[in-house]
Formats: structure tokens, C-alpha cells, sequence
């Protein structure tokens, strides 16, 4: 698949103080569902501000289809639909005023914006809300309305901050099957999450923590290269049955949150072996296959809640 | 090319004008303040006020008039202002910084739904004025409507680069306060800088509000000079009302484009 986005070496601090971003490289596919996961402070926010135009880095460089996205800004501007976290949709109009204002602001109009207004709204299941103001929608609905604003313009990709931040799960769901409907017309979404469940989606993530890039794969990938198994143990006296597992059965051990973490190729050995050879000194003891989350943890050295 | 520009503009001057009829606070507060400052402040300091050209017998609800019309433009852009800063928290501005939108095509949109409110109020405040005493010829009417336009849009500007660095309606007050409130305290809408001393004067005289009020005061009494002591002339009204304005233009463009947004 052919890049859409090429970003080189971006570097972006404000006001001259430590980096948010740190010599960031990454490339994103035509078409693909593209999730940035890392949690706040990480420099996702800034990374979005510098892709939808919002924001001039340091340094580094960005290619929108070959074209300069930096400089020629007003030209690419046209190509890319952004979905804000805090929406930017008018609450004293309606879902339909909202709308055709957008479509002004982007030069369409007359039957042509109607047509096209009508089309969006019945695709998104939002069609018998267009005269409702927005401010008496709901939280799900108004994100909904948010991204069929920009869509509009038949934007080339879609960037999306936390679309789904503030909604209930079964909402988040719906928009999630919105997102993946709009994949199977092939259009490329640049998602930013700090959801574990929602960075599984994605075809593929980055993953920023304090600015660098620390992984970029599939999700697949990224669980499969942790290795087999993960044992988590508890335990009143850790440091000393890191101390004591290292020793017996070579494993490499972390400690982390008042859990020992232990990653294995066979979970279950190491399970019984560590409960038969250390008795007294386990609390307790679980098994599971790798989650994103471990990935982050394996990969930053910290969870993602903190 | 004129869609590409015009249209934008049309989109968020409409906006501008829906969002102002759905407020009806908004159309209340920005009517009913100076009409209350006016008759209230009329009528207390007509029994003291002495006007410099005693043998011209104007009372000071008729001094007050041309001020408070300029104070009904200042407060309907103040509410412009605001509205800017809630565009900016609420989210809709991020919106269209992100569309091909020009700046100037923002600014213009931005500058001339504030003029068109401002200008609304305007009427509405001069269809008061035969039931106040006044009678308007339809030339001076037509006049007054331009000039209050050209008023309108310069402060609508100087509020659109005042409030485009805020991020809260809280540091707007401050400026309003500070800065917008004076600089009407000293056009000469309140008093005529007959007898002040000289600094009073030398503000007054590079307050450009002052020749917003003074070429109110020209249009309302250009028939008894009698009432136009010790303001700027005519000429020199339109031509700094209309400089202000372009520059306040000028610099809402210059602020607005800063690289990082």
C-alpha cells in the first residue's frame, strides 16, 4: 500500500523547553486504520495538532501524498477531515445548518450540498435528527454529527482525537462500526487513543510514550514479539521472590504496581513450578496471554493508567 | 475565486446572525444597557451639566445622545468579542482553522456579523430617537447608518485582536474594563474637553473612539454649530474612523496569522 503520510524526524518543543516530540519517523498506509495509543502528556495531542494543520513543529518534515503538508497547508487542508475532542459543531444550529455552513466553508453549494448533506446523513443513521439542534443530541450523536461534517468534502483521511472519549460502551461501539464502514470505502483513519481495547482495532499502532515512538507494528505483532506468557505474582515479601524465581528458573522478572511480572515462553511450567518450590511465599498467581497493555509496559516500563 | 472567498464569508456572517435571534438575552442585554446608561445618566446630571456654549441651551440627555449610540456599537462588539472567545472554547473555530478558509475570509465573516448586529441595534436605538425629541431628515439618517458602519466594523476589529490571544471570557472582561470602558470615557461622549487639563485633552485627541462619538455629534447637530464646540471637524471624523478601521483589520490579519494556528 502506497504511504499517505510520511513523517520524518519531527521534533517539536514549546516555547524552548524539553521536547513533547522526540525524532519521530512513521509512515501511514493508504487505507489502513492507523491508532496512535499512549496516555496523556504523551505528545499524542501535539502530533494531532501538527497533522491537521493546527500546529508548526520544531523541526522535521511531513509528506501528504509527496506534497509538502507543512507548507503548502491551505492545499492539504482540503484532503483531510479532522474530528476534535471537543466538538466543533455549533449547538444553536441545527444538525442540517451545521452542515451546510460546513459545506460553504469548503466551497460547495446549492443541490449538490444538499444532495450530498442527505446522502451523509442516511448513511450515518442520522437522517430523522437533521433539524434537531444539536445542543439536545446526545453524546453519541453529536460525535456522529461531528464526523459526517467532515466528511462532506470527501477528505482523503480522517484524523480522529479520541473519538470516543466520554461515550458509553455500547456508543463507542456504534462509532467503532462507523469507523470500519468508512475503511470499506477505503478511507485512511489516523486515530489517537489511550484505550488498550480500542488500540486493538487499528490495523496497525504506534505507541508514544514522553514523546518517542517506542513501537510501531500491528497489534498482533507487538503481542506476539513479548514473547510467549505473561505470570503475574503476588506477593508480600516482592524483592525477594524476584530475587529467588531469577535464580531458580532464569526467567527475566519485573517489578511493577506491587506485582511481580514474569515473561515466559511456557506460563503454565512456571506457574506450577513457582508454586510448588515457593509455597509460602506466593499470595497469589495468574496466568494470561500478552495484552497491548503488557506491550506498553514491555515496551515504556510503566503501565498506561499512571 | 469570488466563491472561494465571499462564500466562507457568507457561511459565518449567517452563522453570526442565527445564533444572535436564538439568544434573545443577547438582543436585550445589548439594547437595554445603554438605554438605562443614558436616561439614567441623563436625567441625573441634567439639573448640573453646563455645556461650554451657554447661549445653545443643550441639556445633557441631548449632549448624551451621539455617545450613547457609539456605547450601543461598543457593547453589541464587546458581545462579538465574546463570541469569538466562545467560538474558540466551545470548539467551532478549530473547525474552521482546519478548513481551507482563509484568514481572511475568517476575519471578514468574523468582522461583518458583528458590524451587521451592531448595525441592527443602531436602528432599532435611532427609530427611539423622534420619541425622544429628535427629528432625523432621511439624508442625516442615511448618513448616521454609514458612519455608524464604519464605526462598527473598526470596533469589531480592534475587539477581534483584543480577544483572538484569550482563551476565557473572564480575561475579556479585564481588557473591557481596562481598556474598552476608558477609551469611551474619553471621546467625549460623557463630557467635552472644554477646561480639562492638557493630558485629559491629548488623550482625548489620540483616543480614536473620540472621533467615532464626535462624528455622531456632527451628523446629529450639523444645523446648530452652537453644539459642536471643541470637537475634531467632520472630515477629520470620517478619515480617522476609516483609517482605524483598516488598520485594525490589518492587524486582526497580522494576529491571526501567527504560524502555529
Amino acid at each position: 500500500m502506497p504511504h499517505i503520510i510520511e513523517i520524518k524526524n519531527l521534533t517539536h518543543s514549546y516555547q524552548k523547553k524539553i521536547p513533547v516530540l522526540n525524532n519521530l519517523s512513521l509512515d501511514i498506509e493508504q487505507g489502513e486504520i492507523f491508532g496512535l495509543l499512549g496516555p496523556n502528556g504523551s505528545g499524542k495531542s501535539t502530533l494531532f495538532k501538527i497533522l491537521s494543520t493546527l500546529l508548526f513543529p520544531t523541526k522535521g518534515s511531513i509528506l501528504f501524498e509527496k506534497k509538502d503538508l507543512l507548507n503548502s497547508r491551505e492545499e492539504v487542508r482540503k484532503h483531510i477531515g479532522v474530528v476534535f475532542q471537543n466538538p466543533s459543531l455549533d449547538k444553536k444550529l441545527s444538525v442540517f445548518e451545521n452542515l451546510i455552513f460546513q459545506g460553504y466553508l469548503y466551497g460547495l453549494k446549492g443541490k449538490k450540498l444538499t444532495q450530498k448533506i442527505n446522502t451523509i446523513l442516511e448513511k450515518l443513521d442520522l437522517i430523522t435528527r437533521k433539524n434537531d439542534k444539536v445542543e439536545i443530541l446526545s453524546g453519541g450523536l453529536k460525535r456522529r454529527v461531528e464526523i459526517a461534517k467532515c466528511l462532506l468534502h470527501n477528505p482523503k483521511i480522517l484524523i480522529l482525537d479520541e473519538p470516543t472519549t466520554g461515550l458509553d460502551p455500547s456508543i463507542r461501539a456504534s462509532l467503532w462500526k462507523d469507523i470500519f464502514a468508512l475503511k470499506q470505502e477505503g478511507m485512511t483513519c489516523l486515530i489517537t487513543t489511550h484505550l488498550m481495547d480500542e488500540a486493538e482495532f487499528c490495523d496497525r499502532i504506534g505507541i508514544l510514550d514522553k514523546g518517542y515512538l517506542m513501537a510501531l507494528d500491528t497489534p498482533s505483532h507487538l503481542k506476539k514479539n513479548i514473547g510467549g506468557e505473561v505470570v503475574t505474582f503476588k506477593s508480600k515479601n516482592i524483592n525477594d521472590l524476584s530475587q529467588k524465581l531469577k535464580k531458580t528458573f532464569s526467567c527475566s522478572t519485573k517489578i511493577l504496581d506491587d506485582e511481580l511480572r514474569a515473561e515466559t515462553n511456557n506460563g503454565s511450567d512456571l506457574l506450577t513450578q513457582a508454586l510448588k518450590t515457593f509455597p509460602q511465599e506466593i499470595e497469589s498467581v495468574t496466568l494470561s496471554k500478552p495484552t497491548l497493555g503488557d506491550v506498553f509496559i514491555q515496551k515504556t516500563g510503566h503501565s498506561l493508567e499512571q | 475565486m469570488t466563491s472561494k472567498i465571499l462564500l466562507p464569508v457568507y457561511s459565518l456572517w449567517k452563522r453570526e446572525m442565527i445564533r444572535f435571534l436564538r439568544q434573545k438575552n443577547r438582543v436585550v442585554g445589548a439594547l437595554g444597557q445603554p438605554l438605562l446608561f443614558w436616561l439614567f445618566l441623563g436625567i441625573g446630571f441634567k439639573t448640573t451639566f453646563q455645556y461650554p456654549d451657554a447661549s445653545s441651551h443643550i441639556n445633557y440627555l441631548q449632549y448624551f445622545y451621539p455617545g450613547i449610540l457609539t456605547l450601543v456599537i461598543l457593547f453589541t462588539t464587546i458581545f462579538s468579542s465574546f463570541s469569538l472567545i466562545e467560538d474558540k472554547n466551545e470548539g467551532f473555530l478549530q473547525g474552521v482553522l482546519v478548513s481551507p478558509v482563509s484568514k481572511t475570509s475568517l476575519i471578514l465573516g468574523k468582522l461583518l456579523g458583528g458590524t451587521t448586529l451592531a448595525l441592527l441595534q443602531t436602528l432599532f436605538f435611532l427609530a427611539l430617537a423622534p420619541f425622544l425629541g429628535f427629528s432625523l431628515s432621511p439624508f442625516q439618517f442615511f448618513l448616521l447608518f454609514i458612519f455608524s458602519f464604519l464605526t462598527a466594523f473598526s470596533l469589531t476589529g480592534l475587539g477581534f485582536c483584543l480577544a483572538w490571544k484569550m482563551d476565557s471570557t473572564q480575561g475579556f472582561h479585564a481588557i473591557m474594563m481596562l481598556v474598552l470602558m476608558p477609551l469611551w470615557f474619553l471621546s467625549g461622549a460623557f463630557f467635552p474637553e472644554t477646561g480639562l487639563p492638557f493630558i485629559f485633552k491629548l488623550l482625548m485627541r489620540l483616543n480614536p473612539l473620540t472621533y467615532a462619538v464626535a462624528g455622531m455629534r456632527h451628523l446629529f447637530y450639523f444645523e446648530a454649530p452652537g453644539f459642536l464646540v471643541d470637537i475634531p471637524s467632520f472630515d477629520l471624523c470620517i478619515l480617522i474612523t476609516s483609517l482605524f478601521g483598516v488598520l485594525t483589520f490589518l492587524y486582526a490579519l497580522f494576529v491571526t496569522h501567527h504560524k502555529s494556528c
